[in-house]
């Protein structure tokens, strides 16, 4: 029972069906794709473990903005444009990280490799300004130190 | 008990990690092994002491060392550990070296306790034994034994704690209503979903001292007559949600949790709950509907959480930094805790201090400072050396304060009197070569994607405010865009559905009020 290489029903399994514990299966099954996203076939197995209707489902993905349902990059790059990390300078942050990548915001490079995304206050401020790639933080942020940065993921 | 001559406490938060921590304490276990003091010397890894730049605090002489690079480890060792002459040029200024957290204030306001961050920095986390030594899980023994639920919450009520998440409700009062209402089942809910920009304390609180929130959560569920709790934590924090979720394994290992609880007949159960990057999730009862895996929009209130919560059943919904509060209340008694801070304002508060300035942080005062003070003694001015034009307080949906106003003090009467919050403790310092318009767009940009959607005066509302600054950003406003504004942002504020929508629009009046020249600088000429 493995779709997108992930072992949903394997997951599901650990959880009761007790109400309570969606988002920590949500998660736990995103962290568990190569690809950072739940894909259609997990969607109805979890619809149909937890007894949520399948459109239910979607309307719960689709409003947090760490879950996604479409494929994304191995990476996933997060950059906070709040505005501690935006009076010291995030937009060119932003931008280097775009020209960088030649990608926009939103979107995945050719290679699967990373994915641009916008987001709101990591909580990172007294190191602004922050990205988070994947788990990794990086803070005091500069335009030139995005080359070297991205260079270290493989 | 391994007896060991000296304790090195190493801060391994986030911006210590950034700034080489990883390397530091690889070093220094080296150097300890090559010196063969590896079995007098310890190690222990906290959470954040407050510095810029790695730093350890080496007991029993409690000296501090700031701005550590691996190559001066040699040096410490040898000279500090060995021939016990400390190292002067890495050391801390002088006034800070009492203190650990707060840094430097200490000299500056006499009298200053640190309460929610007593043991942040000076314990570690990961180690509930060093939580017991320090009076750890003794408040929860103490009213189990002694007090009835009732005599609990007479405490918290007389103590005049108030929530510190930023609504500033009464806690005492709140669990007064969910012990006052008969349920067989019963919630606490710790809210750690900290999602204002600018604030982490709640993830320092977590990171540097996770077992405060756990006592205090089984407190208040003797006190409410819960037995099950859930720690709500942004999905993002990895570090808050990994510390949390061992604390809590500890916890149940030395039945601080778990089934009759120091041999009474309190039970109570803690699980964890992950966020998924929803702002408004920060608001009671859509983080309640989160929990129950729906959208997490708000409800309808009345009827409150305290009432009818989580499932249908009475839950008490508090902050991190609230709860973190409660063991030192129990311990120390709610008259202490009145005499700190102000009057109508109990209690120290944490600030978390940005933006322009030189020293950026975390720091705990009583409650009435002024935001001069802070600005001077604390901040230190601006970092860029430029003049300073108007702080942010309380977060984004916090208020502007221009330089002028800058004597206000920090407590809630005398924020509240002038229609202010300090909400959840932001303070973020802007200077002058930031445009109004420039901030507010951005502001305006993270109102437009947080809110819900549920109802339309905030989802459009925050939608059409960040069109008028988008236009004005570029110079291309009208004049009638600014009298717009205005009228839209009165009715957001009457008109939303919860406080997101109607706490959204405060940065913007403010900046009408105080910047409305600068602001009109957008509009294009001719352009009415």
């Amino acid at each position: 029972m493995t779709c997108c290489n992930v072992d949903v029903g394997k997951i599901l399994k650990e959880y009761s069906e007790e109400k309570g514990n969606l988002m920590e299966i949500l998660h736990k099954i995103q962290n568990s794709s190569k690809e950072n996203y739940i894909c259609d076939d997990c969607m109805k197995k979890i619809s149909d473990y937890t007894k949520l209707p399948l459109n239910k489902l979607y309307g719960v993905t689709s409003f947090y903005t760490m879950f996604s349902n479409k494929k994304r990059g191995k990476y996933v790059i997060r950059m906070c444009e709040s505005c501690p990390c935006h009076v010291l300078g995030a937009e060119a942050v932003i931008n280097s990280f775009v020209d960088e990548l030649g990608i926009k915001v939103g979107e995945t490079t050719k290679d699967g490799k990373f994915t641009l995304e916008h987001c709101a206050c990591l909580g990172l401020c007294a190191v602004a300004p922050a990205v988070m790639i994947n788990e990794d933080v990086h803070g005091n942020l500069k335009p030139e130190m995005v080359k070297d940065i991205i260079a270290k993921y493989e | 008990m391994k007896f060991y001559r000296s304790h090195i406490i190493l801060g391994m938060d986030t911006p210590s990690l950034l700034a080489g921590a990883k390397g530091v304490r690889d070093t220094l276990e080296k150097q300890l092994k090559e010196k063969n003091i590896v079995n007098e010397i310890r190690i222990v890894e906290t959470g954040s002491l407050g510095y810029n730049g790695v730093s350890m605090i080496i007991y029993p002489e409690g000296i501090i060392y700031t701005g550590i690079k691996p190559e001066d480890i040699k040096e410490l060792v040898e000279e500090h550990l060995i021939k016990g002459r400390p190292v002067k040029r890495l050391m801390a200024i002088e006034s800070s070296q009492k203190d650990i957290c707060a840094g430097k204030q200490e000299k500056l306001l006499d009298g200053q306790v640190r309460i929610v961050l007593k043991n942040a920095g000076s314990i570690d986390p990961e180690n509930i034994i060093e939580y017991i030594a320090k009076d750890g899980y003794m408040a929860l023994g103490k009213v189990l034994n002694e007090n009835t639920p009732k005599e609990v919450i007479d405490i918290v009520k007389n103590s005049e704690l108030k929530g510190r998440g930023g609504a500033a409700f009464p806690t005492g009062k709140k669990w007064e209503f969910t012990y006052n209402t008969e349920s067989s089942q019963k919630y606490v809910i710790c809210n750690a979903d900290e999602g204002e920009p600018g604030t982490f304390k709640d993830r320092l609180i977590m990171e540097g001292d996770p077992h405060a929130v756990i006592e205090a959560m089984a407190i208040c569920a003797y006190a409410i007559g819960a037995n099950k709790g859930y720690i709500y934590v942004r999905g993002e924090y990895k570090l808050s949600i990994d510390r949390i979720k061992k604390a809590i394994k500890d916890a149940e290992e030395h039945n601080f949790l778990g089934e009759n609880i120091f041999d009474s007949d309190f039970s109570f159960n803690i699980e964890v709950c992950l966020g998924g990057g929803a702002y408004v999730c920060g608001e009671e009862t859509a983080l309640i509907e989160s929990i129950e895996g729906k959208r997490g929009e708000p409800r309808l209130k009345p009827p409150y959480p305290p009432v009818c919560g989580l499932f249908g059943k009475p839950t008490i919904v508090n902050n991190v930094e609230t709860l973190a509060n409660i063991p030192q209340i129990i311990l120390n008694g709610s008259d202490w805790f009145k005499k700190l801070g102000v009057k109508g304002s109990a209690g120290t508060k944490v600030f978390t201090i940005l933006g322009d300035i030189n020293e950026k942080g975390l720091i705990e005062v009583p409650m009435g400072i002024s935001l001069k003070e802070v600005f001077e003694n604390i901040a230190k001015g601006t970092r860029s050396g430029k003049k300073v034009k108007f702080a942010h307080i309380g977060g984004s949906s916090g208020n502007i304060v221009p330089f002028n106003n800058f004597d206000i003090k920090l407590d809630l009467n005398t924020l509240a009197s002038s229609d202010l919050t300090h909400g959840s403790g932001v303070i973020l310092f802007v200077s002058e070569d930031i445009h109004i318009n420039d901030y507010l767009k951005s502001v305006a940009k993270f109102f437009k994607h947080e809110s819900c959607g549920k109802c339309t005066p905030c989802r459009e509302g925050t939608f059409r405010i960040y069109q008028f600054m988008e236009k004005l950003n570029k110079k291309e406003g009208k004049k009638s865009d600014i009298s717009k504004m205005k009228d839209l942002c009165k009715v957001m504020k009457n008109a939303s559905f919860c406080g997101l929508g109607q706490a959204a629009v405060n940065p913007f009046l403010d900046a009408m009020t105080h910047f409305e020249k600068e602001m009109m600088e957008g509009v294009k000429e001719g352009k009415k």
